[in-house]
């Protein structure tokens, strides 16, 4: 059992760190009514980023590099749709296809092919005697920085949201824009803020997908983590915590994949696979699921 | 300068280039960018025809295999009847989940296209594999489901004259028809089209985004029946993504949709070649669509903020 | 003594309506004072350059003598004053803490935020529950919270924009008591209101605005409200260009007792017992009864949230009442007040907007030639100013978009036509075309029309018979004897007996 439980556990929390990193992000543009379907964009960037800046031998100059590239190409996204006011959801569209297209080509003219060789890959850290829990010991605690990094961050993300005057203005924004600015709040400056933040977390996921994991960048490697991240939000409720934990039902969903190629269970895995997708639409259609969305969002 | 030329010869350069390639790709990208266009234009968020795209090439390849030895116009009949139920059912999920629900379809139809990726992955390592086993597709469609082709040498089949007439349908029904001049009116105007008009909004709403689902499951259908002859893993190059530019490009209004298709099938063919010849990465076309949609953002803000200014003008008088 | 806030000499205008002319006003320490006038007076302009939300072009603003300039709220707020508005500005998803607290800055200490908002209930009878979310408290209480927002921030001048429009009598009698415990523990009111019983009642003060100006200032208690009428309505505005071709009057019925059967035939309208609740649980009609013959034309009046609106698109059979009968002819034309929103299609073209009339029931194809000559029509006979048919209403002036939205409900309805604020926006002209073509009688029987509108000279112009809504209720009014004696309706909008 054992055999198949560690590994199932340590692949979940591996999956669930890029894509808590670009839900966390998605999670504060949201809550500050904006829908950034172009979040698959920011990621795609910050894979490229982190390649390119990674030259300099250092993860860390690779991960401001990969930090970077998310917030350039939010940027162009909030100037759309917070000074210019164009919709959301076409903007957004717009812009994974620029990010898509955009490293695509970059990369090819850097390169010549579509993959890169292997860069090194950051190496796991394990943290002394708590990664020797049993079961869950190894899965949680013997990981690489950026999990880490994660632990730290979620309660953070969550207390300023919920104890500061900052995490109030963003809430403000994204339920009541009018009862906001009426109060003082500068509702534009929180939007553009908050789209660079999830510039800057999705840029960091392509970041700990190239530096962390994969170690080489290959076209279309975000793979559609933009829009997960969107059904991760959700799936959270548009709370940090929440969300951290829906990125790891979906990182559970990737990995038992191969747990269930491990075990030859009958079950077809795509149905698992589809799980997290099909508990969202569900938690959305009962009131709770509903009641718990920004109101603002999209508006 | 030699990739645009390039680019040029890819999609128009030859015969084979302009029936086989340019008007190939852009059967499906029309059939789409319709049903994106019908969608938004009714204030239908419809991010989900790639999904339902899957669903009607599903079906269609399931009703292929099934009906093989019926004779052929029954077996293409049935293929796109499949295609279309199932894209419209497909559709009907998240219709319902917002009317009765009230969860944003915007939301849903992203959900539903991954639900849809993974159904595509289980049919076709499951139910209807390939008889060897092997490989990660389904069997090829027999000659009674393969739609018949148009020119002699080319690849340009039934498909792209179905996407006209659907695109010709639907301006004739939005221009000529009672139904059409009620989604148009619920589009433009929600408010008037129910206070004025006494029309129900919300039925209206559904019943285009059940079209807007048809569509995109005829263009599955489509592709299956006349491209691929199989269904696979990729069948899709995010087509209903592409589509939401192509919709945008034709300004939501279905009789521009075909020049758009075109214009967004030759860069696509075009694309290849400019890669093969110039050494220019394909990708670069999706580089295009992206600024080519940001454009159109921008310059439509610019109007609408003038025309503001305008009516703000003669309101006081000045 | 020093007047606590002084406004003096304040003029505004907004393009070419001057608003405010000379408004002045003394509100002392201690006291509530109440702001009164007919719509659009200009009550609500005053305040809001009370709290900075608006510059005036000239005039002076003195908080304790001391002359100050407000370039924003931020700077009334400092200076203590605050606002509580007509139409809440909360976030209905945060708690009552968190609306206290938006918009401050650092850290947010949850419990001090809600210890607050409990020593201020403590110490003013404004009870609230912190950690409710504001959205699911009542209406009353949403109040409070917005009082106690303002008092959160120190502020010692409130000012309430008809903060009992929509309370219930209950939560009115609650809050008055409120306000004039306030008042005696040296805080200070203005309440601007068109309830002039109430006003009377409760306040120290009354300033009355007519037209931007200030027409009488004066302690309340010793003031009847018949000068009060009598200040508001001032002389009898010249209604030559206002009046309808003696001709196409009928003689006016001396019965105008509301339930009176109309001369042989059926009623057009028949509502017994209506009542209407909206979707936030406040309660807009109660108990309306009210016959309209054919060929009346029933003028209704009222202030805003009187509940006309609601009326109106009751009898127009876009809303359907919560309690009570209605009885109403198949198709009601229907002229609202926001044309662009709610009657028209602003991007759609002129043959398209007419045809929008009945679009519910159209089936198969769209006849377009007919629909084209039936707008042609139209425009002929108002002599809608467009370049053609297919032009898009955008390109309408406001005018001409009006005399195409009556000209179409009159053409796919014969018998009744119900009609909200229909010369808003429009200039004379255009003004006095509606106006006839609405009140015109065509076609046997003539129809019934709702004629509703803000200016009060203009619906005795048009109207048979006049009826006024106040605080949900419906009632007949009585003309005067003489002609142009305009006090039983400012008694009527007033609530006055």
């Amino acid at each position: 059992m054992d055999l198949v439980l560690m590994p199932f556990l340590e692949a979940m929390v591996r999956t669930a760190t890029p894509l808590a990193f670009a839900a966390l992000g998605e999670l504060v543009a949201e809550r500050s009514g904006v829908i950034n379907i172009g979040l698959e964009g920011a990621i795609i960037a910050g894979c490229l980023g982190a390649l390119v800046a990674s030259g300099a031998d250092s993860a860390g100059v690779g991960f401001a590099g990969a930090a970077a590239a998310g917030m350039f190409m939010t940027a162009i996204f909030a100037f759309f749709v917070v000074t210019l006011r164009t919709d959301q959801i076409i903007t957004g569209t717009a812009l994974t296809l620029l990010g898509l297209g955009a490293t695509g080509t970059i990369h090819r003219l850097l390169h010549e092919t579509g993959a890169t060789r292997g860069l090194p890959t950051m190496a796991s850290i394990p943290v002394p005697w708590l990664s020797e829990i049993p079961v869950i010991g190894p899965a949680l605690f013997d990981q690489k920085l950026p999990t880490y990094a994660l632990y730290a961050f979620v309660p953070l993300l969550a207390w300023w949201m919920q104890r500061t005057h900052a995490g109030l203005a963003l809430r403000a924004t994204g339920e009541n824009p009018e009862a906001a600015r009426a109060a003082g709040i500068a509702t534009q400056r929180v939007r553009w803020s908050a789209i660079l933040f999830s510039g800057l977390m999705g840029g960091l996921c392509g970041g700990t997908l190239v530096l962390a994991q994969v170690g080489s960048f290959n076209e279309g490697m975000s793979a559609g983590r933009g829009f997960i991240a969107i059904s991760i939000v959700v799936l959270g409720r548009w709370t940090a915590l929440g969300t951290a934990g829906a990125a790891l039902v979906f990182g559970a969903a990737f990995a038992l994949q191969y747990t269930f190629q491990a075990l030859a269970w009958p079950v077809p895995y795509q149905a698992f696979l589809a799980f997290p997708y099909i508990l969202t639409l569900v938690l959305l259609a009962s009131l709770r699921g509903r009641a718990a969305a920004p109101a603002a969002l999209g508006a | 300068m030699e990739a645009l030329i390039a680019l040029w010869d890819g999609a128009f350069g030859s015969a084979y280039a302009f029936w086989s390639a340019t008007l190939v790709r852009a059967t499906p990208l029309l059939l789409v960018g319709l049903a994106v266009a019908l969608a938004f234009r009714a204030g239908v968020l419809n991010i989900g025809a790639e999904g339902q795209l899957l669903a009607g090439a599903t079906a269609a390849t399931a009703v292929a295999l099934a009906a093989a030895s019926l004779p052929r116009p029954l077996v293409i009949g049935a293929m796109i009847i499949a295609g279309v139920v199932a894209g419209a059912l497909w559709a009907g999920i998240a219709a319902v989940l917002r009317r009765r629900f009230g969860v944003m379809e915007v939301i849903s139809t992203i959900m539903l296209n991954f639900v849809a990726l993974n159904l595509v992955s289980w049919v076709i390592r499951g139910p209807l594999q390939e008889p060897l086993r092997i490989y990660p597709q389904s069997a090829t469609i027999s000659a009674s489901g393969r739609w018949p082709l148009l020119i002699e040498g080319q690849r340009l089949h039934l498909g792209f004259i179905l996407a006209v007439a659907c695109a010709a349908a639907a301006w004739w029904v939005l221009a000529r028809t009672a139904t059409g001049f009620r989604v148009r009116a619920v589009g433009a105007g929600t408010s008037a089209a129910a206070s004025a008009g006494g029309i129900d909004t919300e039925r209206t709403i559904m019943g285009v985004f059940l079209a807007s689902g048809a569509l995109a499951g005829l263009a599955g259908a489509s592709e299956v029946g006349g491209i691929t002859w199989a269904l696979y893993e990729g069948i899709s190059p995010g087509y209903g993504y592409t589509a939401i530019a192509v919709a945008l490009l034709a300004r939501l209004d279905a009789r521009w949709v075909a020049a758009s298709a075109l214009f967004f099938g030759a860069l696509e063919a075009g694309a290849a070649s400019m890669q093969r010849r110039a050494g220019v990465p394909s990708v670069v076309v999706q580089v295009i669509v992206a600024l080519v949609v940001l454009s159109v953002l921008a310059l439509a803000r610019w109007r609408a903020v003038a025309a503001e200014r305008a009516l703000v003008v003669r309101a006081e008088g000045l | 003594m020093t007047a606590r806030l002084a406004l003096r000499g304040v003029r505004k205008r907004f393009g070419a309506t001057v608003a405010l002319d000379d408004a002045h006003c003394e509100i002392r320490a201690g006291t509530v004072h109440a702001l009164l006038g007919e719509n659009g007076a200009g009550k609500t302009t005053l305040m809001r350059i009370a709290f900075g939300i608006i510059t005036p072009e000239s005039g002076v603003i003195e908080v304790d003598g001391a002359p100050v300039r407000f370039r924003s709220s931020a700077d009334a707020i400092a200076q203590g004053i605050g606002m509580v508005h007509q139409h809440f500005m909360l976030v209905p998803a945060m708690t009552v803490a968190e609306n206290v607290a938006l918009g401050g800055r650092g850290r947010f200490d949850r419990a001090a935020a809600e210890e607050r908002t409990r020593s201020i209930g403590r110490e003013t009878g404004l009870l609230l529950d912190p950690g409710a979310k504001a959205g699911e408290l009542g209406v009353g209480a949403q109040q409070r919270l917005e009082i106690v927002k303002a008092l959160a921030h120190d502020a010692r001048i409130l000012i309430l924009d008809e903060p009992t429009a929509v309370l219930s009598p209950g939560e009115t009698t609650e809050l008055y008591s409120w306000l004039r415990r306030f008042a005696a523990q040296g805080g200070t009111v203005v309440l601007i209101t068109h309830r002039l019983e109430e006003a009377l009642e409760i306040a120290d003060d009354v300033t009355i605005l007519r037209a931007g100006r200030t027409v009488l200032e004066s302690a309340a208690p010793g003031l009847d409200s018949h000068t009060v009428i009598a200040a508001l309505t001032g002389d009898p505005a010249s209604s030559s260009d206002l009046a309808v071709a003696p001709q196409e009057r009928p003689t006016a019925p001396t019965d105008s007792a509301m339930h009176a059967s109309p001369a042989g035939g059926d009623a057009v309208f028949s509502l017994e017992g209506v009542g209407y609740v909206d979707a936030a649980g406040v309660r807009r009609l109660s108990d309306v009864n009210l016959w309209v013959a054919p060929g009346e034309i029933l003028g209704v009046i009222g202030v805003e949230g009187a509940g006309q609106r609601e009326l109106l698109r009751i009898l127009a059979g876009r809303l359907q009442p919560t309690s009570g009968t209605v009885k109403r002819p198949a198709q009601v034309g229907f002229v609202p007040e926001d044309r662009s929103r709610d009657a028209l299609i602003p991007s759609m073209s002129l043959v398209e907007n007419f045809a929008l009339a009945g679009a519910s029931s159209r089936r198969g194809l769209m006849d377009w030639s007919r629909l084209d000559a039936e707008t042609n029509q139209v425009i002929n006979e108002l002599d809608v100013r467009t370049s053609s048919a297919d032009a898009r209403v955008a390109t309408l002036s406001g005018g001409n978009q009006q005399k195409l939205v009556v000209g179409r409900e009159r053409a796919v309805a014969r018998a009744a036509l119900v009609a909200e604020n229909p010369t808003r926006g429009l200039d004379i002209r255009a003004s006095e075309r509606v106006r006839r073509e609405i009140s015109a009688r065509r076609g046997t029987p003539a129809p019934a029309v709702i004629y509703h509108s803000s200016d009060l000279d203009e619906v005795l112009a048009v109207a048979t018979r006049v009826v006024a809504c106040f605080a949900g209720r419906v009632t007949a009014v009585v003309p005067p004897a003489t002609e142009g004696d305009r006090t039983p309706y400012a008694k009527a909008l007033m609530g006055v007996e």
